[in-house]
């Protein structure tokens, strides 16, 4: 069974709004490029998990579409790889371009596997 | 102003409309694109954020601007876990093109979005 279009707008909004403020939450506790890195990592292993357990539309449009979608950002990494670039040199934006998806990505397909190990 | 509760409010209500129009994009893509998950909503979101947020950092007048359009509705529009999952799902080689073409086009734009904001300072 699939969210009416209306529902499914306010659970996708209500996890990106408690999202964004997580996601402040620890911008204030952790300094700039390292936040993003961290929330990406973070963000990206719970939605693996999310993504595996079986839970139905509802919990699946509210945190992972909302919460971890808006927790997560694209926009504050691709910035903050530029500025890296520009204002340290090449390496340092390769280094923090690669350091997301280098941590992004096994963190996803770990909260995944943990999920689906525990459900099978 | 980013530590006090009205700050926490902007960036929620921003965050709020980030993440719906985020999944509007995506449910637009679907509907364009239909059947297989392309990743494309997500790619599109990405990329315009990220001129935008390039554009706001450059312009933002106050702080409670950039909390509400920059940390939360940009920040929540664009995503990287939504990214990740796509990537998986598509598997290889086609996931390994997307995270590159992501990156290429994302950094493009948020280049794009510095250069044009600084161009003419308010």
């Amino acid at each position: 069974m699939t969210a009416a279009p209306i529902f499914a707008t306010a659970l996708v909004g209500v996890g990106g709004a408690l999202g964004a403020v997580s996601r402040h939450a620890v911008g204030l506790r952790v300094e700039g490029r390292r936040s993003v890195l961290l929330v990406n990592a973070l963000g990206s292993f719970a939605l693996g998990a999310i993504t595996a357990a079986p839970i139905g539309s509802t919990a699946a449009l509210l945190l992972g579409v909302g919460f971890c979608g808006a927790f997560t950002t694209f926009s504050s990494f691709a910035v903050g790889t530029v500025r890296a670039a520009s204002e340290t040199g090449a390496r340092a934006g390769a280094a923090v371009a690669a350091s997301n998806i280098a941590a992004a990505l096994p963190a996803f397909l770990l909260g995944s596997f943990l999920v689906a190990e525990s459900f099978g | 102003m980013e530590r006090t509760p009205y700050g926490f409010l902007l960036v929620a209500a921003g965050g709020f409309l980030g993440a719906v129009a985020r999944h509007a994009v995506d449910v637009g893509a679907g509907a364009v694109l239909s059947g297989t998950p392309t990743g494309a909503g997500t790619l599109v979101a990405n990329v315009a954020g990220s001129f935008a947020l390039g554009l706001l950092l450059t312009r933002a007048s106050s702080d409670r601007t950039f909390l509400f359009v920059g940390t939360g509705a940009l920040s929540s529009f664009t995503t990287y876990s939504t990214f990740v999952a796509d990537a998986v799902a598509l598997g290889t080689p086609a996931g390994a093109w997307y995270v590159a073409v992501s990156y290429a086009t994302g950094f493009a734009a948020a280049a794009l979005g510095l250069a044009v904001g600084g161009r003419n300072p308010r």
